[in-house]
């Protein structure tokens, strides 16, 4: 038998027929990035290779890196084996990766979500042998509604905070979920503010996108300004001495983790609004459907259940051991 | 069931009491009587039974979201809530229905008599035709108690405001036998009766917890001093040829306790005495174990009241000849009830007094503590002597010392999710003690608080990682951390493998300090029986 194409060591996973890791979580010579966030591009490596647009986000987060961007489809070789990135719907600048040898095809999907949010690039489903796919929310219990329902709840939300003289604030990850809320937010309601990281990292993803206009919280921020209004900020704001200046004020999140009344009553927040950058129940089964494959391993989430799931559909499944996070929204 | 199932998802989107309240208040304002009475049945824990058992109504939502067993049961521990997880894996429908609520708890009332084949019929049809919340709503009825972060007393304040009756009125209208199905809100809640009065308690007063060093409170002569009492705190009420007994949690406990009835026929009309139920078995204070096997029972059995018997330690007084004397400095407050205990101790079996007493040194208050155990007390009270009766908690008139509670390690060995806020967290363990030659793990105890969210988080993480086995939602974890557990008392069980019992324990702290070679033994356990 020879070696799998795609291989799990304490590094990352790694493709030995070309020397080169995809989401190394330890310092690795060569890797291929799926995305920004923290879990999958991490610091230290010695040459770093992702899509373009994922380039500014990482520059952002690691400082001045040795990278190289490719387009969706694009593909490349290294040692012949053959790589290309393709659309994960995730965020900004997310990818799957394809990697093929004599005639094997192996997709790792890093993050992914089936519906198509308008600013990450609708997810592309790749046909292959075998799928390694995430499954952060692989349980029947997690089931998306239709993003336009959710924006128009979370601005009707709004509006009724407004009416009562409250402001809103909506506590989401800096990249991804924050301009994809920004995106959809009804900015006749009034004015959209945010919290300094947010505004970082969208000021970083302006340059290729068309986002509503926002305003920085600072100092000079007047508590009555604010009043009505939207605030975005991330998470760990949430009961800080930073969120003071927003009294009285209307606290809600953004994450497919607001499926269950439990999870928000734990994080203390009023409203839990349901909305995920990775793909649901139905969207995991179908994305892996889709690829025709017949081996999946299972990296992160409910790796157990589902993959045991899988098994009675037929699929030849397994999980394997990452350090990527479960619990990301 | 529209509109209640929105208000659940009003109550739901936010953590605010008041924000709680006035969605409750504007329920009340505009629904229908009928749905009103059931919504307050709901609420103060007058659920209809259960019409279709736990393992059937699993089966069925199973079945018609087409998922296999296990996967339901799976999906149910994480989420940690049956109706919810039932609600979630349901194929989604949008519609909503007009059909109202007492309709729906009507036909819940009948379902428990019909055949399996009929109840599983109705869950189908109305499972298909709810929305997410209704369906929720629809199954909580049906399954468990209805928690859903709304007590009796915010349900009772909402119903005051919108009713304009005060509330502690309304709390007693609520209290007795009364059943949704045979009552009706103008008859329960909106007439009159001058016997709602006749009843009312005060609102208890409470003491802090002494937190610093005790010579901080200043002079010890400024104080008197009584043991605390381990029972249930309780109000006894006589006027006009009754007598009321309250419990702390609102709750009208008279019948539960037919042994102080004895005080009505005695003591003089307009009396309202404060202190504690406490059981008393042969004579003597019995320990809060003995207590509970009265508590949850309505009907007193003539063999559980020989057996068991209570007393009422009385601490206060706060009525007398129908004068409200809660303004009284507490030590002439104290004058009027050791009078009356004088005159009426030999009389009134069940009439117990606790003693108070005068230190002129905090090093003679601590010694006093230490006997808390011995004479079955939980610790002290220091009250200061001109101090009113108050309303509610208010710092520096009354403390509370306890005595310290007993204190083990232990070692982490399985762990299981929580629920409610701490579903799909693993925030519930079970701790072991090693044998008496240290060669094996026996478990004592299981404990679910004492962590801060963040070191649950971080155990939540660890036990994750370090799984050794799994049985059904039991994680099995490698033995390696310590965690002191402390407990209030400890008696010898054969229920349990360990052979001993311990009363409320709860994780102190997280002794990452030590090895799991450090950790007690069973026997350093048995020692403090």
């Amino acid at each position: 038998m020879s070696k799998p194409l795609l291989e799990f060591n304490n590094k990352g996973i790694y493709c030995a027929k070309a020397d080169v890791y995809i989401d190394a979580w330890r310092p690795v010579k060569k890797v291929i990035i799926t995305h920004g966030h923290a879990d999958h591009s991490k610091f230290g490596h010695q040459k770093y290779i992702t899509h373009h647009l994922n380039i500014p986000i990482i520059k952002h987060r690691l400082g001045d890196i040795n990278v190289t961007g490719v387009e969706w489809g694009e593909t490349f070789s290294i040692n012949s084996v053959k790589f290309s990135l393709h659309p994960a719907g995730h965020i900004i600048g997310s990818s799957q990766v394809r990697v093929e040898h004599k005639g094997e095809v192996w997709v790792f999907s890093g993050d992914y979500k089936t519906e198509d949010d308008g600013i990450s690039g609708a997810f592309e489903p790749v046909k292959c042998h075998s799928f390694i796919t995430e499954c952060t929310f692989g349980l029947p219990v997690f089931k998306w509604q239709p993003q336009q329902e959710v924006f128009d709840e979370m601005n009707n939300w709004w509006k009724d905070n407004q009416k009562n003289n409250m402001t809103s604030v909506i506590m989401v990850y800096s990249l991804g979920k924050a301009q994809r809320v920004l995106k959809y937010l009804n900015a006749d309601i009034g004015t959209i503010y945010t919290h300094g990281a947010i505004e970082n990292m969208t000021d970083v993803l302006r340059k290729n996108y068309d986002f509503p206009e926002t305003v920085k919280i600072t100092r000079e921020t007047k508590k009555n300004d604010l009043k009505g209004n939207i605030v975005i900020a991330p998470p760990s704001a949430h009961g800080t001495t930073w969120m003071r200046k927003m009294v009285p004020y209307v606290t809600s999140s953004a994450s497919g983790w607001m499926s269950t009344r439990g999870a928000r009553r734990r994080r203390a927040i009023d409203k839990g609004f349901v909305l995920s950058d990775h793909a649901d129940w139905d969207g995991l089964l179908s994305a892996i459907k889709t690829t025709e494959c017949e081996k999946v391993i299972c990296t992160h989430g409910y790796t157990d259940i589902f993959s045991r799931y899988l098994k009675t559909l037929g699929y030849d499944a397994r999980t394997e051991q990452t350090q990527y996070k479960e619990d990301e929204d | 069931m529209k509109n209640f199932a929105q208000l659940i998802q009003k109550i739901d989107s936010t953590n605010k009491t008041n924000a709680k309240v006035k969605a409750l208040k504007e329920y009340f304002d505009t629904a229908d009587d009928k749905d009103k009475i059931w919504t307050i049945a709901i609420l103060s824990h007058r659920r209809p039974p259960r019409p279709v058992n736990s393992t059937q109504i699993r089966e069925y939502a199973g079945e018609l979201s087409k998922i296999p067993a296990w996967l339901f049961e799976e999906s149910y521990h994480i989420v940690g809530d049956l109706a919810e997880t039932i609600a979630l894996v349901l194929p989604k429908n949008n519609s909503e229905t007009e059909k109202p609520l007492h309709e729906y708890l009507e036909d819940i009332l009948d379902l428990k008599s019909k055949s399996d084949d009929k109840k599983k019929n109705y869950l189908f049809k109305h499972w298909k035709k709810l929305n997410y919340y209704e369906r929720f709503v629809f199954t909580k009825l049906m399954t468990g108690g209805f928690r859903i972060g709304v007590s009796q007393k915010l349900m009772t304040r909402a119903l005051s405001q919108s009713t304009g009756i005060d509330q502690d009125v309304l709390a007693y209208k609520l209290m007795g036998n009364w059943k949704p199905q045979n009552s009706t809100f103008q008859s329960l809640i909106l007439e009159e009766n001058p016997e709602d009065y006749l009843s009312k308690p005060y609102p208890f007063y409470l003491a802090y917890a002494v937190e610093g060093e005790l010579k901080d409170l200043g002079n010890p002569e400024d104080y008197l001093f009584e043991h605390k009492w381990d029972g249930i705190r309780a109000q006894l009420i006589c006027r006009n040829d009754q007598h009321f007994i309250w419990s702390r949690g609102e709750e009208l406990v008279t019948d539960k306790y037919p042994e102080l009835e004895t005080f009505k026929e005695q003591l003089p009309e307009g009396t309202v005495l404060d202190g504690e139920i406490i059981a008393y078995p042969n004579n003597e204070i019995g320990d809060f174990k003995d207590l509970q096997k009265r508590i949850g029972r309505k009907n007193v059995s003539k063999s559980l009241l020989k057996k068991i018997p209570v007393i009422f330690k009385a601490y206060d007084i706060l009525e007398w000849k129908g004068i409200d004397i809660r303004n009284k400095s507490f030590a002439q407050r104290r004058k009027v009830l050791d009078d009356l205990y004088d005159k009426f101790k030999d009389t009134i079996a069940p009439f117990h007094l606790s003693e108070t007493m005068r230190f002129s040194d905090w090093k003679e208050v601590e010694k006093e503590r230490q006997k808390a155990r011995e004479i079955r007390s939980e610790g002290l009270m220091i009250k200061l002597v001109n101090s009113e009766y108050g309303v509610g908690r208010k710092k520096g008139d009354w403390w509370k010392y306890k005595s310290d509670p007993y204190s083990i390690d232990a070692v982490l060995t399985y762990a299981m999710r929580g629920h409610g806020r701490r579903s799909n967290l693993f925030t519930d363990y079970t701790f072991a003690l090693w044998n008496d030659d240290k060669s094996e793990l026996v478990t004592f105890a299981k404990a679910y608080s004492g962590l801060t969210d963040k070191e649950f988080r971080e155990v939540d993480s660890w036990i994750k990682k370090n799984t050794t086995d799994r049985f059904g939602p039991v994680r099995q974890v490698e033995p390696h951390h310590v965690f002191e557990i402390a407990f209030e008392g400890i008696a010898e069980s054969k229920r349990h493998k360990s052979g001993v019992a311990t009363r409320f324990p709860r994780i102190i702290r997280w002794r990452k300090d030590k090895k799991i070679e450090d950790a007690n033994t069973l026997e350093e356990l048995k020692a403090l029986l």
